[in-house]
């Protein structure tokens, strides 16, 4: 995850700061036209170079890796989530038919009980209906993180990229880097393709 | 009056597992004549084409959603603008409840629902079974 930086946390500069010069700059206007004209130059450099400072800060902390990266990522779990439990959502009611056809066919109460007990397991499987709609909420939600980060990098006109920073440290062991399942569906290799992996050595 | 168990039951939402599972509760009460629909103008298109003693239907689904397809029924002047209309759906705040029951819904039932609750309320709607 990008951190903010101690520095742009600690720095006094910020919205408070660009107040001040502007008011800075507005008493000015009741100065002689000389004095006015020095002074306003001087706080516009001052304000340019708290924009610049603050570009470079946001550039820092990578926020196009926030749209382009982050968010992506999380979605498509979450999508992943909902495709693989409506899956086993499924596979469960069909073993359940199963069961409910050879309940019918016993036709006493053995079978009435174990009817009973299928309408049970029915009735739990709209789980998977409920957490279904609310990751579609969360994956809105991020989907309207992700646009509005988009829409502030663009606005302060920085790549977001961090040239500065360069890339993102990893700092987890060599055991925790191997450690990046489960895997998304396209991106995973079969058990047959690891069965042909090992077989080869 | 009793209620007959052979008329037609269209069931709507664009879960397919919502739709199974509905339907198979359906065939535990006695009902086998169910047919499915995944959104509202699916379902609209079934009710013109085959006479359906009861609607249990989704709201949220796209592009026509529950509540647009129950006020297209209740304003239509077809033979089934007065067809039972069960909303089963996850919308449980009072506003949901009032616009349906404005909208002129038979009954309301919230996600997750059992059986009984099910058997329950087609019972307010049709009579007891």
């Amino acid at each position: 995850m990008t951190e903010v930086s101690p520095k742009m946390q600690d720095q006094s500069y910020g919205r408070d700061q660009v107040v001040k010069i502007i008011n800075s700059v507005l008493s000015r206007a009741e100065q002689p036209r000389t004095e006015q004209i020095t002074a306003i130059y001087g706080e516009l450099i001052e304000l340019k170079r708290i924009i610049e400072e603050a570009r470079a800060e946001i550039g820092a902390t990578r926020a196009n890796e926030i749209s382009e990266k982050h968010i992506p990522t999380a979605t498509d779990e979450l999508d992943a989530v909902v495709a693989a439990t409506a899956d086993a959502t499924g596979r469960i009611m069909d073993s359940c038919d199963l069961i409910e056809e050879g309940a019918s066919s016993l036709g006493n109460e053995t079978g009435e009980k174990i009817s009973a007990e299928v309408i049970k397991i029915y009735e739990a499987c709209s789980f998977q209906d409920i957490t279904g709609q609310r990751i579609q909420k969360v994956v809105g939600t991020m989907r309207t993180i992700e646009d509005k980060v988009e829409k502030l990098v663009t606005a302060l006109g920085t790549s977001g990229k961090g040239g500065q920073a360069g890339e993102e440290e990893d700092t987890r062991s060599p055991d925790e880097k191997l450690l990046n399942g489960p895997q998304l569906p396209g991106n995973a290799i079969s058990q047959d393709d690891i069965d042909r992996i090992l077989s080869e050595a | 009056m009793a209620v007959d168990k052979n008329m037609n039951v269209l069931i709507v939402d664009d879960y397919s597992t919502m739709l199974r599972i509905i339907k198979n509760l359906l065939k535990q009460l006695g009902f086998n004549n169910v047919d499915e629909a995944s959104d509202g103008g699916m379902a609209y298109e079934k009710l013109t084409n085959k006479p359906y003693g009861l609607v249990i239907s989704d709201w949220n689904m796209e592009p026509v959603t529950g509540l647009d397809l129950l006020k297209k029924i209740r304003a239509s002047s077809e033979s089934f603008k007065a067809v039972p209309f069960i909303m089963i759906t996850a919308e449980s705040k009072t506003e949901n409840v009032i616009m349906a029951k404005q909208a002129g819904v038979s009954n309301y039932i919230v996600k997750p629902f059992n059986a009984e609750t099910l058997k329950m309320k087609i019972s307010a709607v049709l009579g007891e079974f």
